[in-house]
């Protein structure tokens, strides 16, 4: 493993590097940037929905702009970039192989980001993450809406590049003595997210290019004065984005596939069936798209479709939870940091997959379709197992990057607080779309239920936002004076890696 | 998974696929149920538009805002929008269903108590979307 920051280097050196670790550290550095930026936001959103009536924002459109910019940077900027960042640094190592494939692809794909985070953040639309048509064609103001489509748009492009690096370097250039059905299970987890990455993201990248031209006047796909169709471009986004979910999560899993064998001191339960789970998940993933669309007047037939197709995910989900449980049975588990946000991951992962199947059926969909139940619920994914996931990985992989110890009492409280705000936020977010509140809306009328939910998930909000402080007390210090790591063993965990070409789980 | 025993977990998928099924089932049963229109219902055109709602009852008379009905009677929405996407909501009642510009969705419901509602539009939607709300008032029947 690469030690990044004992040898202190010119920051031009790593800027125009195209070795893996340094393309990492870079990806890494800016999403951990967009993540504190887009965190930001949501505190914002949280304080002004303390109480019914302005509070700190001044007016809708504000409002309506930073939920879109919130939305946007944490999905595009910070989760898929952190991915990016674990795969850099591991997925070479793990297939023994000196670099990515294409080594300047790499890095064209991580400069390709930046401009396009300026252009999100530079516009400032107000659309939603979403960008529905016909508001986003005949409604947004520009130029922030025709900003978060080029933005989108080179965000696309990179994904695309990325994802071809890792394919190409895992089938490829994987140690000859290697089969694929030997390569560790992280290293799975981003072969699986960048083929779905392949086969979804082209569709979304054709309907932005016609949203842009819809917005110009020129055409009129999705514009219905124009003899278009919104539904059709709810088509195509949610084909995108319903996959891009399972290319969020599965990283993070795979993550987690690293981290709990590690601390429990045990090999995998089922290597084969952790495999399995992805590739049936990256499959089965295609099969949900219009489960977001019950309410858009889909016929019963067409809803039911949609509706076994998400309850068909379930069972590969449910593998993986059974995996990590089963691999940490009867083991001496040892609960340092990385361990703990994996394990809190993990049931915060199952609490969001019972919400979702609540979703899928199609006569409760219409009780919970945006309100703020889907804003528990997906950011129950998004946040409790993907963030959880890889802020977890983040502990685990710094003692490799920085050759120093985080400090882990720091960790501890960072976990803690996160995961008590988690629960507080989204859990009672929950309810409060049981009560009928709507997603994405400034004020809301003086109900009793509605006030006092969103005061409960405000206050966890600023509990998050309180650990996130800690958490960057504890990497700006640590990286600079916290005690040297043991680079054989920095956890203390005794042993080596279990990976499955080294190893049979003998326990079963 | 060769070469030794998994019967927990092939159990474990089990349960699983067997809870999927019976939501999946239910689900189905239940929407199958909710959709189908009771004869006799009376229609009333919804009109989403940037930032109210327009109802307009079979007699023709028209409302902004508010929207009177009688108990124990059963309605069919026909929802349209002129301008943008809304969805048209009683949340009480879970009447949900899109507004989109050049297509009519429809969604029934029979009131079964007297008294006040909100309706709200449930999709984003522009400036004032937090304020696109009604009143939905339900009255004894009039004869």
């Amino acid at each position: 493993m690469v030690l990044e920051l004992q040898k202190p280097r010119p920051i031009w050196q790593i800027m125009f590097s195209t070795h893996h670790t340094d393309v990492g550290l870079l990806y890494l550095i800016m999403s951990l940037g967009f993540l504190f930026l887009g965190g930001a936001l949501a505190l914002a959103i949280r304080a002004e929905l303390f109480l019914p009536g302005a509070q700190i924002i001044g007016d809708a459109m504000t409002f309506n702009r930073i939920f879109t910019v919130h939305g946007t940077t944490l999905i595009f900027l910070f989760i898929i970039p952190f991915a990016s960042a674990v795969g850099n640094y591991f997925v070479p190592i793990m297939v023994r192989y000196k670099d990515m494939a294409y080594p300047k692809l790499n890095a064209i794909a991580f400069w390709m980001i930046p401009p396009s985070g300026a252009l999100i953040w530079l516009g400032f639309a107000d659309f939603t993450w979403y960008a529905t048509p016909p508001y986003s064609i005949i409604s947004a103001p520009g130029p922030a809406a025709d900003m978060w489509i080029f933005g989108l748009k080179i965000l696309g492009v990179s994904s695309v590049l990325g994802a071809i690096n890792f394919v190409v370097t895992i089938l490829k250039c994987k140690h000859p003595d290697m089969s694929i059905g030997q390569v560790p299970l992280l290293a799975w987890s981003f072969l699986s997210s960048s083929l779905i990455i392949l086969v979804a993201i082209p569709t979304f990248a054709a309907a932005l290019l016609m949203l842009l031209t819809d917005r110009l006047g020129v055409t009129g796909f999705f514009n219905p004065a124009m003899g278009g169709d919104p539904i059709s471009y709810a088509h195509l986004f949610w084909f995108t984005f319903h996959p891009e979910v399972y290319v969020l999560v599965i990283p993070a899993i795979g993550m987690m596939y690293e981290i709990i064998p590690r601390f429990s001191r045990k090999p995998i339960y089922s290597y084969n069936s952790g495999i399995f789970a992805f590739v049936l998940l990256s499959i089965v993933g295609f099969s949900s798209w219009a489960h977001h669309m019950y309410a858009t007047g889909m016929s019963f037939t067409e809803k039911t479709v949609f509706m076994v197709g998400t309850l068909a995910a379930v069972p590969a989900s449910a593998m993986h939870v059974y995996n990590f449980i089963a691999t940490m049975w009867n083991s001496r588990i040892k609960f340092s940091t990385p361990m703990m946000w994996a394990i809190g991951g993990i049931a915060l992962f199952f609490s969001a997959g019972a919400g979702g199947v609540a979703n899928a059926a199609m006569p409760l969909d219409f009780t919970t379709h945006d309100t703020y139940w889907v804003v528990g619920h997906f950011h129950l994914f998004v946040m409790g197992t993907i963030a959880f996931g890889s802020i977890g990985y983040l502990y685990y992989m710094y003692p490799y990057v920085t050759g120093r110890m985080y400090n882990e009492t720091m960790g501890k409280i960072h976990f803690l607080l996160s995961f008590v705000g988690t629960i507080l936020v989204f859990f009672t977010q929950h309810v409060l779309g049981l009560y009928g509140m709507p997603r994405r809306i400034f004020d809301y009328p003086p109900i009793p239920e509605w006030i006092a939910m969103n005061q409960i998930a405000s206050i966890g909000a600023m509990i998050i936002g309180v650990s996130m402080v800690v958490f960057l007390i504890n990497m700006i210090h640590s990286a600079g004076k916290g005690k040297p790591a043991n680079p054989e063993d920095p956890f203390g965990v005794g042993g080596k890696y279990y990976y499955p070409f080294e190893s049979k789980n003998p326990s079963h | 998974m060769a070469g030794h025993s998994n019967w927990p977990e092939w159990i474990y998928v089990g349960v699983v696929i067997a809870i999927m099924c019976w939501v999946g089932a239910e689900a189905w049963e239940a929407e199958r149920l909710v959709e189908h229109v009771p004869e006799g219902a009376e229609i009333i055109k919804v009109t989403g538009q940037q930032w109210f709602w327009t109802f307009e009852h079979e007699d023709g008379t028209k409302e902004i805002g508010e929207l009177h009905v009688e108990k124990g009677k059963a309605y069919k929405f026909e929802i349209h929008s002129t301008d943008v996407n809304h969805s048209f909501n009683i949340h009480d009642y879970v009447v949900l269903m899109d507004a989109i510009p050049g297509r009519v969705n429809t969604v029934w419901f029979a009131p079964d108590a007297v008294g006040e509602h909100d309706i709200q539009c449930r999709e984003y939607c522009g400036l004032i979307h937090y304020n696109m709300r009604g009143t939905l008032i339900v009255e004894e029947p009039h004869s």
